[in-house]
């Protein structure tokens, strides 16, 4: 007996509940189905949902308690010797069992760890037995209610609907509450980073240092976390970007709403929708491996003193991911202007370009504005180009030719290969990380706050 | 008044017209939805264009500023001309036709400016004021010609988006005769307004009429009754009989106009 096997014989008293149930209605109603209250089809699914959701209950209580339940009474049954309650290696010895039931080579001596090894597996099988019969007969159950139910007066459709509206809303409740989880332990963990760290030094410190010592004697720098200059780095790498994407970003949208053929519009939108398919992660070592020597080389050239990693580098490849992004979203934008805009200013005699720079850009603006706000907290929060072509050094620097770091590129710095959960240094990451969302988040609400104003306008 | 119209009847062939239309075909694709429609506009006169829809008529009124230009699939043949000269010639700027040639729509659709800015905008682009007193002066002449300038003369700065629909329709007026045309084409202009509204737009067409050349597409026979000199009746592309407007709704000539005139069909 396996959790399949529950699972597929649930499905299976399901189908032949829906079966059931629906003759039953027909012939309740004497087999003419205009004389049931809904179709014969939703007493079906009414009773297979009877069936399947308390059958679902009993296996999820199995799911969720059974295997504590049984390691709570092989703990109890063990010999003071191996394990004595209010000792804290429950969770050692529990290792060591499972070891003993998973390794076929017998590498375990100890003959009470074998007996509990064989004990466990034996309340296993039982447990899973148990849930077996459990849902099964709580699937009888449900059957037997709702097959007692099914009369020509039974509004079915209408309970199963309810409980279909329920499962939608158990979903929804479910994404929202998985995000709120993320959230929250992005603040706790912060907190705790903030008790060893005063939220000025972050916020305000100049220095970013995280590595700390690991031992009372280890001779190693103490750590600094000042933010400023990560967040400088991600500030001068989005603008870079931004000075990239929006000027070609808006022009392009306006060329291909204003001044494009059918034609010419109907390639050019999925090129760039295209483009903004293309992984991160491809534009990452495009930036590192072409543009960054391609600048260093030129630096040569003139005469200036370029690194090969640069903030001009990684900001410039950026801005090329989001083009895509801004010029489609300024798309969307201008062509919700309505055309009896564009008609009226045409009409006046204007030109063609008086009508997009004095009346369609206007009447744009907000879903523009909306559009760059959003690429900028992409930008923002973007991290694999700058994790390969952007550098690591945390510069507090104005200059895009040195090389610079970002809020991202430390996270990934500080929770790559080995790491403690209880340093400054790995839990300096969280409140980077918290960091990151707040303004990310603060740019998104004010970028759909615009773009959901201007909707009104206009609809 | 009917004597004096007669007599106005007899004149109109020794005028020449503002602007005058031989034998216009459009066609939208493989639709040919103008076929062949030859039709004069005169100086001091308010034309009504009448008809079912999609008969045409908006149609061909958009042909007159070569509003048609904007359709990409829009096709027109023949000749327009205006003042004589062919509004279809490739010589001719479109931009400087359309100054002379103006148009109010079927909705209003005030820009997402200030009332003055709604005004200025023609005059701005066509340079014709030096000075801001000078746009000042246009724009309060303009205002005033399309009787909106006592409702709005205190708060000229607030958004024309925020007048009412008959206001807002006027203010379209008001931004058409700002730029000084010779002729203005309306498009239904007063469907989407509420009968008071409509008197006020209607009395205004009436006023404007001894200035400029009109041309008013409408769906209401009083309507086209009040406001017009003259009557053209479209009916699927067709120019199906046009002459002064007490003769076509009295005595119509033609089976069909009588059958639309009466409510019969349309």
């Amino acid at each position: 007996m396996t959790s399949t096997a529950i699972f597929l014989s649930l499905i299976l008293l399901a189908l032949v509940a829906f079966a059931l149930t629906r003759q039953k209605a027909l012939v309740s109603a004497g087999g003419d189905p205009a004389k049931l209250h809904s179709l014969p089809r939703h007493y079906g699914y009414f009773a297979s949902a009877c069936v399947i959701l308390p059958g679902l209950l009993a296996f999820s209580i199995w799911l969720i308690f059974g295997k504590s339940i049984i390691e709570g009474l092989i703990l109890a049954g063990l010999p003071e010797n191996v394990y004595q309650e209010g000792v804290d290696n429950a969770a050692l010895v529990l290792n060591r069992i499972r070891l003993a039931i998973e390794n076929t080579v017998a590498v375990e001596k100890d003959p009470d760890i074998l007996a509990a090894a064989q004990r466990f597996n034996d309340l296993y099988i039982k447990g899973l037995w148990a849930t077996f019969a459990l849902s099964i007969s709580f699937g009888l159950v449900g059957l037997y209610l709702a097959a007692n139910r099914t009369q020509p007066d039974f509004r079915a459709r209408n309970k199963f609907e309810r409980i279909l509206l329920i499962a939608l809303a158990i979903s929804s409740v479910l994404a929202v509450a998985t995000t709120l989880g993320i959230v929250g332990s992005l603040l706790f963990e912060s907190l705790r980073f903030f008790q060893e760290v005063s939220l000025v030094e972050f916020v305000f410190g100049l220095h970013w240092s995280p590595q700390t010592a690991l031992r009372a004697d280890q001779v190693a720098s103490a750590g600094a976390f000042g933010a400023v200059p990560l967040f400088a780095g991600t500030l001068l790498i989005s603008l870079i970007a931004m000075s990239v994407a929006g000027p070609i970003g808006l022009l392009a949208a306006i060329y291909l709403t204003q001044y494009a053929s059918v034609r010419m519009r109907k390639v050019a939108k999925p090129v760039l929708e295209i483009l903004a398919g293309v992984p991160t992660v491809v534009y990452g070592f495009f930036a590192a491996l072409t543009v960054a020597p391609m600048f260093r080389d030129m630096g040569i050239v003139l005469g200036l003193d370029i690194a090969s990693e640069s903030a001009l580098a990684a900001g410039l490849v950026m801005g090329i991911m989001i083009i895509p992004f801004v010029s489609s979203l300024s798309d969307d934008a201008i062509t919700a202007v309505p055309k009896s805009l564009k008609d009226g200013s045409l009409a006046l005699g204007a030109t063609p370009s008086e009508t997009i720079k004095q009346v369609v850009l206007p009447a744009a603006l907000p879903g523009i504005v909306g559009a760059f706000l959003l690429a900028v907290s992409r930008a923002v929060g973007e991290t694999m180009i700058v994790v390969m072509a952007a550098g690591m050094q945390p510069k507090l620097t104005a200059n895009p030719l040195e090389a610079v770091t970002t809020v991202t590129v430390q996270i990934v710095a500080l929770l790559t290969g080995d790491q403690e959960f209880d340093s400054a240094k790995t839990l300096s990451a969280f409140a980077l990380g918290l960091a990151l969302f707040v303004s990310t988040m603060a740019l998104n609400v004010v970028a759909l706050k615009i773009v959901r104003k201007y909707r009104e306008v206009y609809d | 008044m009917l004597k004096m119209a007669t007599e106005f009847e007899n004149m109109t062939d020794v005028r020449t017209a503002k602007m005058s239309a031989k034998d216009v075909h459009v066609f939208y694709g493989d639709t040919h939805a103008v076929k062949g429609i030859s039709l004069d506009l005169h100086q001091d006169e308010v034309t009504a264009l009448i008809g079912p829809s999609g008969c045409g008529k908006s149609t061909f009124l958009r042909c007159l500023n070569r509003m048609n230009d904007t359709v990409t699939t829009c096709r027109v043949e023949g000749t327009i001309t205006l003042d004589g000269e062919n509004i279809y010639d490739p010589k001719i700027d479109v931009v400087q036709l359309r100054a002379r040639v103006g148009m109010v729509f079927q909705k209003p659709n005030p820009f997402p400016k200030s009332i003055y800015d709604n005004v200025a905008y023609g005059p701005r682009i066509h340079g014709l004021a030096q000075h801001r007193t000078d746009l000042d002066e246009i724009v309060t002449t303009a205002l005033e010609k399309a009787g909106l300038w006592n409702e709005v003369k205190d708060r000229l700065d607030s958004p024309g988006t925020a007048l009412s629909g008959g206001q807002q329709q006027r203010l379209c007026i008001a931004r058409a005769i700002a730029v000084n045309p010779e002729v203005i084409l309306m498009d239904e202009p007063c469907s989407a307004l509420d009968p008071i509204a409509t008197a006020k737009v209607e009395a205004l067409i009436d006023e404007l009429k001894g200035r400029y050349a009109i041309a008013i597409v409408t769906h209401s026979m009083q309507q086209a009754a009040r406001v017009s000199q003259k009557t053209a009746f479209f009916h699927l592309g067709d120019l199906v009989e046009h002459g002064d407007t007490t003769e076509i709704f009295t005595a119509p000539k033609e089976e069909r106009t009588r059958d639309y005139i009466t409510g019969r069909f349309g």
